[in-house]
């Protein structure tokens, strides 16, 4: 659409302007404050340039929790997206059924996130949760509290319950947007199911692949509330990831430069990454073109 | 230009139907994808609703499919017992408070977005965006020092405004997808017929867009009442919200299953309630979900 | 190649459809002749997109049968039928070339390598694309889009039929005639059934040997364009075709006269006296003023369109259109009118009835 030109139009953005920086500049030039800095209390505080950088980077506390985080988004990104794809293109198209589907399928979105956790929590029990009992009875070790591989699937599957339904949603509104004449064309050209999704169907969601990507990154990425109610972080520190740390550090420890500097950190690799993802993403379409 | 020489086309091999092919096999795929995608959904969430109509005897001594002795004390003690049923009292507060106050300054500026173009523009919006990518872990401690210093912390308003960081951002976001489907000839003809800004702006068109409204009501809902780590950071006695009741009283007690499992079936409720009424906006609100 | 049959056939997009109301197609028996060019033509809404996707085993019909050359095929998927179809809005795979969307039903097929390549190539000619082969299908205009979509539905050699399905809609007007031009020369080169659904007359007349009318689900006539111009067998059929359409008028026939408000119009027979709403219709091309006798008319408005001018008048409040040639004489506000015997048209609740006895034209 054509856009006018008019600068007054600052004025209906300002209230936004003013929430946002209340509830995010502010904070955030605290933040930054604090990473440059030492305080002995009182709000006094002297300039240290980048040691706590130094010293955050130097440890391998976070390296640590990046490297937990990094293979957390990666696998639950590898199990999420294409099992989204699968149940959108299983949902009927339309009717009371496909009414249904959605708003069951919604439902764990709308759970509190430490709800989340407390399902999970006492549904991975080994003496009161119905799977942790029954894999228990298998002769399966799923004690949560001092087994870390059961602690991770615990936080994967928790996660893929959760979030799975994110990608659903979106895959399946991106394919309620193809119109019939594809699917027909598709069918006078005699193709077989894996061409249609091949070449009518995947071709038509990448923009809302592309969200659903993003989305589930990020928020996987900034994941705290649900492992912190299931595991705490444990066993040990097996499923501490770098949110979990980050506030462990800084109001557990009351670590304020580190935890600031990692804060900062943590924020710009997540903002990398997403403008990574972003770019691929956009490129893919130009490095697909023929030979 | 008769025949192609050596491709005579009744010798062409004729269409194969392949497995994929067969349509009833490809439903009952789907069937099974469906169905066990639900199935997973909906059991830990089963047994969080059968756990709640058990005392902790029977939950901590057999494993049962369904209550022996099903009891609705778990129930009658959370609402007749004020902090925690005040908990859910205090996290609704939050959260209309927060959705209201997102919608409000999200509307102009998302018109603003949508139909003119000024300076920094695109920059703006970006910067709003980015602020979606930001963890909240991020912000705790500096929240906690910023409300504190101005006497907001445990109150509502606190929380409804850092829940601003995130829901704000996404509001203008969705709005904004939604107005730029709205012709701008319709704003025109308003002018033409004499209408002020504002009586245009509440007269025409929020009730054109009232399906946008209603989809990022629905969104600035969902993520301020499933928060725990900012409202959990910013509350301490006065506003008690039910994540921390549910957090504080499972440590505290320890061994309370059937409370902590009620108490969660009645976090679950609202959310349900919520989705139920804009079933019908769901896929349509995620389908704007285009780069 | 086929014959293709359609016996009886009726369709509704309700599951439980209870009166004829709720039928897109109410009943329709029709042959297409193997190698023939059809256009279908109709107003919009009419069920001719209906027909079309029941011919292609898009939709199964509520009732009725399609027979391929006697064979029942009407619940037969639409791989097995072999028919192509071009929709009225370009259909591409964005993410494949040009070349690939081409060659997408014959490697569907399963054909060999080089046969798809000799394909492909021809096509690409035939709609003038051959130089851009290694293109991506996104960034085409609308029109190279549509060309595609043509292509795709010609580089199967052995189809049954082809159908279009106002395939031309989005496309530029040279194009259009250009477009349509090819199409006919294809169908004379290797004479596939063509069925060309359009709402427009002139692609319906310039495009079809046969030209099959559909009005409100039903099939009005099938005919030459030549016949449909001069014997419309329904009254939409004289409306919709011919530009202005056929005058109608309110008559009552009494032998081999019919009269209307009050005057007598001499016909080209005798007819039986008729049950029913009675009408006669004449082609304004053959509507001629007289200085004396005839019918008197009211001429409101005369238009010059070029070539001739369109007579804009009113006989008895009924609205009447002539075509006179440029160099006539101006008219009078009050002029007389007269209708040449062997060209009026007696229609009986809408459809067309032949006289009884007399010279017919």
């Amino acid at each position: 659409m054509e856009k006018t030109r008019n600068n007054r139009a600052w004025f209906m953005v300002l209230p936004v302007l003013a929430l946002v920086a209340f509830s995010a500049v502010i904070p955030l030039m605290t933040v930054v404050n604090y990473a440059f800095n030492d305080t002995f209390g009182n709000n006094v505080f002297f300039w240290v340039g980048v040691e706590w950088f130094e010293e955050v980077l130097g440890s391998d506390r976070m390296w640590d929790a990046l490297q937990r985080q990094l293979i957390f988004s990666a696998a639950v990104l590898a199990i999420e997206v294409p099992l989204g794809i699968a149940v959108a293109l299983a949902m009927p198209k339309k009717g009371i059924w496909a009414s249904v589907c959605l708003v069951l399928m919604a439902l764990p979105l709308l759970i509190p996130w430490n709800v989340v956790g407390t399902i999970w929590q006492v549904f991975t029990r080994i003496d009161i949760g119905l799977l942790g009992s029954t894999l228990h009875q298998l002769g399966i070790d799923f004690n949560i509290g001092q087994n870390a591989g059961a602690a991770w699937a615990t936080v994967i599957m928790m996660d893929v319950w959760h979030w799975t339904s994110l990608v659903v949603l979106l895959a399946y509104a991106g394919l309620q947007a193809i119109p019939d004449a594809y699917y027909q064309a598709a069918k006078i050209d005699q193709a077989g199911r894996w061409a249609v999704f091949r070449y009518v169907e995947l071709p038509k969601l990448k923009g809302v692949l592309l969200i659903a990507i993003l989305l589930r990154f990020m928020d996987s990425f900034m994941i705290y509330t649900e492992p912190f109610v299931v595991t705490g972080g444990g066993p040990g520190s097996t499923t501490t990831f770098l949110s979990i740390d980050l506030v462990k550090m800084a109001l557990g420890q009351f670590d304020l430069g580190p935890a600031a500097a990692f804060s900062i950190m943590y924020f710009l690799v997540i903002l990398l990454i997403s403008w990574i993802f972003y770019t691929i993403m956009m490129n893919l379409d130009r490095q697909e073109r023929p030979r | 230009m008769t025949t192609v020489a050596g491709t005579d086309l009744r010798a062409a091999p004729a269409v194969r139907s392949r497995a994929t092919d067969n349509p009833q096999l490809r439903r009952l795929v789907s069937y099974i994808v469906l169905i066990g995608y639900l199935l997973f959904l909906l059991v830990p969430i089963y047994w969080l609703i059968n756990m709640s109509f058990k005392d902790n005897v029977e939950i901590l001594n057999q494993l049962t499919l369904l209550p022996a002795e099903p009891t609705t004390g778990n129930y009658a003690e959370i609402l007749t017992d004020p902090t925690w049923y005040m908990g859910y009292v205090h996290s609704l507060t939050y959260v209309v408070m927060n959705t209201v106050i997102s919608l409000c300054v999200a509307l102009p500026a998302a018109y603003a977005f949508s139909r003119y173009s000024f300076v920094g523009d695109k920059h703006l919006f970006f910067w709003l965006l980015t602020n979606r990518m930001a963890p909240p872990a991020v912000f705790v401690l500096p929240f906690f020092q910023l409300y504190s210093s101005i006497g907001l912390f445990d109150t509502h308003i606190a929380v409804a405004l850092a829940h601003c960081l995130f829901n704000i951002p996404l509001a203008v976001w969705i709005l904004e997808g939604f107005m730029r489907g709205v012709p701008k000839e319709i704003d025109e003809t308003a002018y033409i017929d004499g209408y002020s800004w504002g009586r245009f702006f509440v007269r025409i068109f929020m009730p054109l867009i009232s399906s946008g409204i209603g989809v990022a009501a629905f969104f600035c809902f969902m993520f301020s009442w499933v928060d725990l780590l900012l409202s959990r950071t910013l509350t301490s006695t006065e506003v008690k919200t039910i994540g921390v009741a549910m957090t504080r009283t499972s440590s505290a007690t320890g061994l309370d299953y059937g409370t902590l499992a009620a108490a969660g079936v009645l976090t679950i409720i609202p959310g349900a309630l919520v989705i139920w009424f804009v079933r019908n906006y769901i896929a349509k609100g995620f389908a704007l979900g285009r780069v | 190649m086929a014959r293709i049959e359609l016996s009886d056939l009726a369709h509704s997009y309700l599951s439980r459809p209870r009166d004829e109301e709720d039928y897109a197609l109410k009943t329709i028996d029709l042959a297409w002749d193997d190698g023939g060019a059809y256009a279908l033509l109709g107003a919009s809404g009419c069920g001719k997109s209906t027909l079309l996707n029941i011919i292609s085993g898009l939709l199964v019909p509520t009732r009725g049968k399609v027979l391929f050359d006697g064979t029942d095929m009407t619940e037969a998927p639409t791989s097995a039928r072999n028919i192509a179809q071009v929709f009225q809005f370009p259909v591409v795979y964005d993410t494949m070339s040009v070349r690939d969307n081409l060659a997408f039903p014959l490697r569907n097929r399963r054909m060999e390598a080089d046969y798809i390549r000799e394909r492909v190539a021809k096509v690409s000619r035939m709609i003038g694309m051959e130089d851009q082969l290694a293109r991506k299908a996104r960034g085409l205009t609308a029109d190279e889009k549509q060309k595609i979509s043509l292509g795709r539905g010609m580089v199967r050699e052995d189809v049954n039929a082809i159908l279009f399905d106002e395939p031309l809609t989005v496309i530029d007007p040279h194009m259009k005639w250009e477009l349509r031009t090819q199409l006919r020369q294809l169908h004379d080169e290797f004479g596939h059934t063509m069925i060309y659904v359009t709402h427009d007359q002139t692609e319906a007349m310039t495009f079809a040997d046969k030209v099959v009318v559909m009005h409100d689900g039903r099939v009005v006539q099938l005919g030459t364009p030549d016949e449909l111009f001069e014997r419309p067998g329904h009254t939409f059929v004289g409306y919709f075709i011919g530009s202005p359409g056929m005058n109608l008028l309110d008559a009552e026939i009494d032998g081999s006269n019919a009269i209307v408000a009050g005057h007598v119009i001499p016909l080209a027979g005798h007819y039986a006296k008729p049950d029913g709403r009675t009408k006669i219709g004449i082609r304004p091309e053959f509507v001629s003023f007289t200085d004396k006798g005839g019918i008197p008319v009211n001429v409101t408005r005369v238009e010059d369109v070029g070539r001739h001018r369109i007579v804009r008048a009113e006989l008895a409040g009924t609205p009447l259109n002539a075509v006179l040639l440029e160099q006539a004489p101006m008219l009078a506000d009050t002029s007389h009118v007269i209708f040449p015997p062997e060209q009026i048209g007696v229609f009986v609740d809408d459809w067309r009835v032949e006289p009884q006895s007399g010279g017919a034209a």
